[in-house]
């Protein structure tokens, strides 16, 4: 069992509080005149160039997801499980290259914060915002829950909390809200990006550390990739099939694998924290330069989810406090085991901090979301920049609070369905704001009513997933392809039903006539650059249209 | 939430800005092409060959980082030579006035 490891647990606290310094002090980096506008406090005034830019992305896309969720599933079930990460963070990058540029342009020439400012101003249709406001409000909470999950991780394992009563339990779990809640409320978007480049160093430096020392500790790759093997290959307890797949074999693992990695892969840029970032960023280019610079975050993530089989190889046994075996635990407890102290208290705080950054870049841009789309729109049309401010980080508590509720109700063990889960909804977003870029052809109501079929047929179809060995409901994201057959992630067999039925209702109101409401862009904007009218200085708290260290690379 | 300018303004372009299109399609082409190979599992789902202990299947993904990475950079500058930016506004001469000379990203 844990006893609290001192040195490691020092050195854990010292790091925190060392960034917690910096997130305070970041509102005084590059002087914005004022916080108490949403531009300034959510978007960082938008002065990032691509170095910036690339770190905050990074920060951002690289998440306890990475470091605790992927390598859990490594170790538990392998690689249809853990390893389709891997594609889904390459083929990412061709696919935000082609549209991102586009949203870039737009928004900066309309000042649009979130994609539902952009939903809006393209159709005029109070309903489509709203639908993508609130998927994207929804599904930003359980990848929030998931983060929460990677920090209590890391102080399970480094002996806080634990106890017989519930709250004692989840004692780890409240500090880590708890940390995240405060600092994120006071800084804004200025905080996680100054903080990412300390997470960054750190993880760089952890996992270069971990991939060179690790591997000789337990006896070679060789070792390593044959302890996963017989793992993978032994019967599961419960189930009596094979623990889980060392290489995907047979079409259903093929199939699984690849709609995992393609589907993750469209919705992640649909979140609300991945558009803000894109948006911050200084010119229409910079996304383009970032979509080759940032595969190098994918090399990392692979071998961070080899880092299972790792432990695998190693022996690691991932107990939690209360006795009971969690595999979220077993990067942590890897550490723990195989590092001197001190240095397993830098990885503890790699990863504590790598959930922080984008847990609160997450946050505040769903609160962003609320605050433009929901709350000025239908609840206080008159409300002043001061008052967004104040509405947006009141709501960037309560979406934590929300995915605090989904890590106390779904099943912690399988920390990665959140992020899936979280995967279906969003992608039901795409085709209003992906197409919308390029056409006008798909109709409103031919969209709305996209969404809405799939995000029933996806919320139901998740729902049915049932854990064999729990019972427990949303077990899982895979589910049999209709007509196909072979198993699929659910997100993207919802978004094909979406596209197909948007599709039959356009046509219908097309040929009925119907109003597809007013366009207020015009095909210029989905061009503009830095320097063109409007672009940058459109919005208020900003003077100077340029500006920043990374002007020009 | 405002627009800025009203859309029939006459001194902005309401249309696309001029591209070599056979050049933003081979960008298409190049950058199509990991989606294509890694989304194909069937075509390296195995053990060999392997490199060194790597099997084949977690090297060649590897590998993949760095094609794409190469294959994104060049479509990056293809995209920028197929489609020169265009100041919005008519009377805006190319490269110069109202763009600090920032014009050609």
């Amino acid at each position: 069992m844990n006893d609290i490891n001192g040195v490691a647990l020092t050195v854990l606290i010292v790091l925190f509080a060392l960034v917690t310094v910096m997130g305070f002090y970041a509102s005084r980096w590059r002087r914005p005149h004022s916080m108490e506008s949403l531009d300034e406090w959510g978007l960082g005034g938008r002065k990032f160039g691509t170095w910036v830019t690339w770190f905050l992305l990074g920060g951002d896309l690289y998440t306890a997801y990475t470091f605790v969720a992927v390598p859990a599933a490594m170790f538990a079930t392998g690689a249809v499980a853990g390893f389709f990460a891997v594609p889904y963070t390459i083929v990412l990058y061709p696919i935000i290259f082609v549209f991102m540029a586009r949203l870039w342009s737009v928004s900066h020439r309309h000042g649009y914060v979130t994609p539902a400012d952009f939903v809006r101003g393209r159709y005029s249709s109070r309903g489509l915002t709203l639908a993508v406001a609130i998927t994207g409000f929804l599904a930003t909470m359980p990848y929030i829950a998931l983060q929460l999950v990677g920090i209590q991780a890391v102080l399970e394992v480094a002996g806080l909390g634990g106890g017989s009563n519930w709250v004692a339990k989840d004692a780890p779990l409240f500090i880590a809200f708890a940390l995240l809640a405060a600092y994120t409320y006071s800084s804004g978007l200025r905080a996680p990006a100054v903080i990412a480049f300390v997470k960054d160093t750190l993880i760089y430096l952890v996992i270069i550390v971990a991939i060179i020392y690790l591997p000789t500790k337990v006896g070679g790759w060789e070792a390593i990739f044959g302890a996963a093997e017989d793992k993978m290959a032994s019967p599961n307890p419960a189930t009596g099939a094979p623990t889980g797949s060392f290489i995907p074999t047979g079409i259903d693992a093929h199939w699984a694998y690849a709609t995992l990695a393609l589907g993750s892969a469209l919705a992640l840029f649909m979140y609300p924290h991945s558009i803000t970032a894109t948006l911050s960023s200084q010119s229409r280019n910079t996304i383009r330069r970032n979509a080759s610079i940032l595969p190098a975050y994918s090399f990392i993530l692979g071998l961070l989810a080899l880092l299972g089989w790792v432990a695998i190889a190693a022996g690691t046994q991932p107990v939690g406090l209360d006795g009971e075996p969690n595999a979220q635990l077993v990067i942590p407890q890897l550490f723990e085991d195989m590092f001197p102290s001190w240095f397993a208290g830098v990885a503890w705080a790699a990863i504590a901090i790598g959930a922080l950054v984008p847990a609160a870049i997450m946050s505040i841009a769903a609160a962003n979301t609320f605050t433009r789309n929901v709350y000025k729109e239908f609840l206080r049309p008159q409300a002043t920049p001061k008052q967004e401010a104040k509405v947006s980080k009141l709501a960037s508590l309560v979406v934590k609070l929300f995915a605090l509720v989904f890590v106390l109700t779904l099943d912690r063990q399988n920390a990665i369905n959140f992020q899936l889960l979280g995967g279906i909804w969003i992608l039901q977003t795409l085709p209003v704001i992906v197409f919308s870029l390029y056409t006008k052809w798909f109709h409103r109501w031919g969209l709305l009513a996209g969404w809405a079929v799939g995000m029933v047929y996806g919320t139901i179809s998740a729902y049915n997933v049932v854990n064999p060995v729990t019972g427990a409901h949303f077990g899982g994201s895979l589910d049999p392809i209709p007509v196909i057959g072979h198993l699929g992630y659910i997100a993207l067999t919802a978004f094909v039903i979406n596209v197909a039925v948007a599709t039959v209702v356009t046509l219908a109101m097309r040929a009925g006539k119907v109003s597809n409401g007013a366009d207020e862009t015009i095909a210029g904007d989905y061009f503009a650059d830095a320097g063109d009218p409007k672009v940058l200085k459109s919005l208020p708290g900003i003077d100077e249209p340029t500006g920043g260290v990374s002007g020009n690379r | 939430m405002t627009s800025p300018d009203e859309p029939d303004d006459p001194t902005l372009h309401d249309t696309a800005p001029p591209a070599n299109r056979a050049l933003l399609a081979l960008a298409g082409v190049l950058l199509a092409i990991p989606v294509i190979a890694l989304l194909w599992v069937d075509s390296y789902a195995r053990v060999d060959p392997k490199l060194g202990p790597w099997p084949f299947f977690f090297w060649y993904q590897f590998l993949w980082v760095f094609l794409t990475a190469g294959l994104t950079y060049t479509s990056y500058r293809i995209v920028l030579a197929a489609r020169p930016h265009r100041p919005m506004r008519h009377d805006a001469a190319d490269g110069s006035g109202t763009n600090d000379g920032r014009a050609a990203r």
